[in-house]
């Protein structure tokens, strides 16, 4: 067992699970997403991006461009709720909670994607 | 591309994992520390003010305290944030920097950029393995005549040395061991429009291997290699290398030739001298015996030569080993007087300064003038850079190994069949090659001349291919017809291939027939001339008829009905 290995899997876990956990809740009830949550996921899948740089095989290119569509998604999410807090002038509403949730939950399935490419891997590595 | 990226993104995670840390702690802190607004309320920062407020700070803009003056708790949080994000953008960028500056990853931009110029390579090239005297002069002159050349050395300062040369060509360079495979691959070995491949490093074992390495990666494509011992030599034709040059063997075949025949030896230097350069002058070394300073390579291959014109020998060699085994020999260095006269310097004709030492060759040659001025001196010059020094001694002929080896493929590669015409001329005698002289003199005006081959085909001649369609031409109307057009200088014809089957000299009432391969000497102006002449259809046949044939649908239907007189009437 390695300690990179643990990081690695930690972090791309992580990805997905608090991803998982912002996306639960009622679809477009603001009361339900918590912006701090989001901010966590953001954090961890830049984290989880970094960690997959520089792999040249097949599997860590896919890796590495599932967690580039999650960031990107997720970032479009950040984006959506600056508007709507700081610019919009009717504040946060069920529209915008909605978008944001729906692109948090596309950022979801690009997690799951990586996770499962992660545990392909391993099964191919016990073999 | 994609190895420096993955090299640089690999590089990159300590510092972006740096900075992602340094961000959400310092952004973590601010989200949490509550600050105290003008009204007395408390409040907390959001996650968009914290972004925008650590993007100024951390990169040393700084805007203020927003959206409302922090409290001094807040502030010492922030003067601890500043520091940490500072540094970590700096740890980042100083990373960067030396990521940019480190020589593996220049050198892998460097492999990048060739690669990218040999895949791109319009024009068929030459691949040039070792840039050292032979190479640089090869590249120089491959590169004058229109070549365009790829280079590999190991060294890096012969490769910036070819960076700062002035040429007209952009030369792909690669620095690695030409020896390797994966190198000879990168520079265009299987390319398409690779011509061919010149292995002339200083180590005759790469200079094998490289030629291997084509023979059995590409086995069409010729291979010009540089060997300095017989073994090498041979080794290398057992395995069909196309050309082998041995500097020594050559130089000692060539100053037997002059020996032998001075008219054959200078003919053979005019043709294969680098063209436009001054007419190498007549040289006559006198017959008997000869010093021989030096018994190394050099030595040996003029001793054989001079042994089988019935010349005696005395021979002056330091090493013991090396000494000579049959005729007499001195132990020394050949630069103390008492050597060169125990040597018997007053009753010998001529003497060889032959040893690898510059120093030692010009010590030597200089000795044996005070003690014998009419001896006929040959000095061997082994570093491109004493050319000066070796000048103001003025031996009698100069050998340069370097120079030699580079004439020498050059003449190989710009055209293969004079080398076959200078073998044939060695069974011509002296007088032949006399009258040969005489007629390329009166044609060159002073200089060395161009030889060039012209392919009676389709494709390189399809002015004269077409001319033949219509009526003989013999080669006298050819060449009256280059000399009468814009009156420029005549050539020389050398030898004419038809079917394998040579012709030396041709006279003018010799036939000309498509498929025939012509080879001509003469200024290298009348050489382009020639070219286009062989082109235009209209000027070559007014040249060589006289007639100026209508050309255009009009004018040949006008002139039908008045069948011209000239035609079939050859000049």
């Amino acid at each position: 067992m390695s300690l990179e290995k643990v990081f690695f899997g930690f972090f791309i876990l992580l990805a997905l699970t608090l991803n998982f956990g912002f996306v639960l809740g009622e679809f477009d009830n603001p009361d339900h997403h918590n912006t701090l949550e989001l901010l966590a996921v953001i954090i961890v899948n830049l984290v989880a991006t970094v960690l997959k740089f520089g792999d040249r095989t097949q599997t860590g290119a896919l890796l590495l461009a599932s967690s580039l569509v999650a960031d990107l998604q997720l970032f479009a999410a950040a984006v959506v709720w600056t508007y709507a807090i700081h610019i919009h002038t009717g504040g946060m509403d069920a529209m915008f909670m909605a978008s944001i949730v729906s692109l948090a939950a596309g950022a979801l399935l690009a997690n799951i994607v990586s996770v499962v490419l992660v545990i392909i891997d391993t099964v191919n590595l016990r073999r | 591309m994609d190895k420096v990226i993955f090299l640089f993104l690999r590089r990159m995670r300590t510092p972006l994992m740096v900075l992602i840390g340094a961000y959400t702690l310092a952004g973590g802190g601010l989200l949490l520390i509550p600050g105290v607004d003008e009204h007395g309320e408390v409040w907390r920062m959001d996650i968009f003010h914290v972004l925008y407020f650590l993007s100024y700070t951390a990169t040393t803009t700084g805007f203020g305290e927003i959206p409302h003056d922090f409290s001094d708790a807040q502030r010492l949080w922030v003067m601890f944030s500043i520091y940490l994000t500072i540094i970590a953008w700096l740890y980042a960028i100083g990373k960067i920097l030396a990521l940019v500056q480190e020589p593996a990853f220049k050198q892998a931009m460097g492999y990048q950029g060739f690669d990218r110029h040999v895949r791109r390579m319009q024009e068929s090239f030459y691949i040039i393995c070792g840039y050292g005297d032979t190479g640089s002069m090869l590249v120089k002159a491959l590169v004058q005549r229109g070549h365009r050349v790829i280079v590999i050395d190991k060294n890096p300062e012969r490769i910036n040395d070819l960076e700062l040369m002035d040429l007209i060509s952009h030369v792909p360079a690669l620095v690695g061991d030409a020896s390797i495979s994966a190198h000879l691959r990168t520079a265009g070995l299987r390319h398409a429009l690779c011509q061919g491949v010149v292995a002339v490093t200083d180590d005759d074992d790469a200079n094998l291997k490289i030629a291997i390495t084509v023979k059995l990666l590409n086995p069409t494509l010729p291979v010009v290699c540089r060997a300095h011992t017989r073994s090498t030599q041979d080794n290398m034709a057992s395995f069909g290398t196309d050309y082998i040059v041995n500097p020594f063997d050559a130089f000692g075949e060539r100053l037997t030739l002059a020996l032998q025949s001075p008219g054959l030896y200078l003919l053979r230097e005019w043709l294969t001298s680098v063209p436009d350069a001054p007419l190498p002058r007549p040289v006559e070394p006198p017959r008997g015996t000869w010093i021989l300073v030096g018994f190394g390579r050099l030595g040996q291959a003029v001793k054989q030569g001079m042994k089988s014109l019935g010349m005696g020998t005395v021979v002056i060699e330091e090493i013991p080993e090396r000494a000579d085994p049959d005729g007499p020999c001195l132990h020394g260095r050949g630069t103390e007087a008492d050597t060169l006269q125990q040597a018997g310097i007053a009753n010998v004709v001529g003497l060889l300064a032959g040893t690898d030492g510059d120093a030692n060759n010009l010590s030597c040659l200089m000795t044996a003038r005070a003690l014998n001025p009419d001896l006929f001196i040959v000095a061997r010059q082994n570093h491109c850079d004493n050319r000066d020094i070796f000048k103001a001694a003025k031996p009698d002929v100069t050998m340069r190994p370097s120079e030699m080896i580079a004439e020498a493929i050059l003449a190989h590669l710009s055209t293969p069949l004079l080398a076959r015409f200078l073998q044939l001329s060695l069974e011509m005698d002296d007088d032949w090659a006399n009258e040969l002289l005489s007629r390329i003199t009166a044609v060159t005006d002073e200089v060395v001349p161009e030889v060039w081959l012209v392919n009676v085909n389709d494709k390189a001649a399809p002015a004269l291919v077409r001319l033949l369609q219509e009526q003989p031409v013999t080669l006298g109307a050819l060449l009256d017809a280059t000399h009468a057009w814009r009156d420029s200088f005549n050539c020389v014809p050398l030898m004419r291939v038809r079917e394998g089957e040579a012709l030396l000299t041709p006279g003018p009432d010799t036939d000309i027939r498509t498929g025939d391969r012509l080879l001509l000497c003469g200024q290298s102006r009348v050489a382009d001339r020639f070219h286009h002449l062989l082109r235009d259809v209209q000027a070559l046949r007014y040249l060589v008829t006289g007639y100026n044939r209508p050309d255009g649908w009009v004018w040949r239907t006008g002139s039908r009905r008045a069948p011209p007189g000239a035609t079939g009437h050859t000049n």
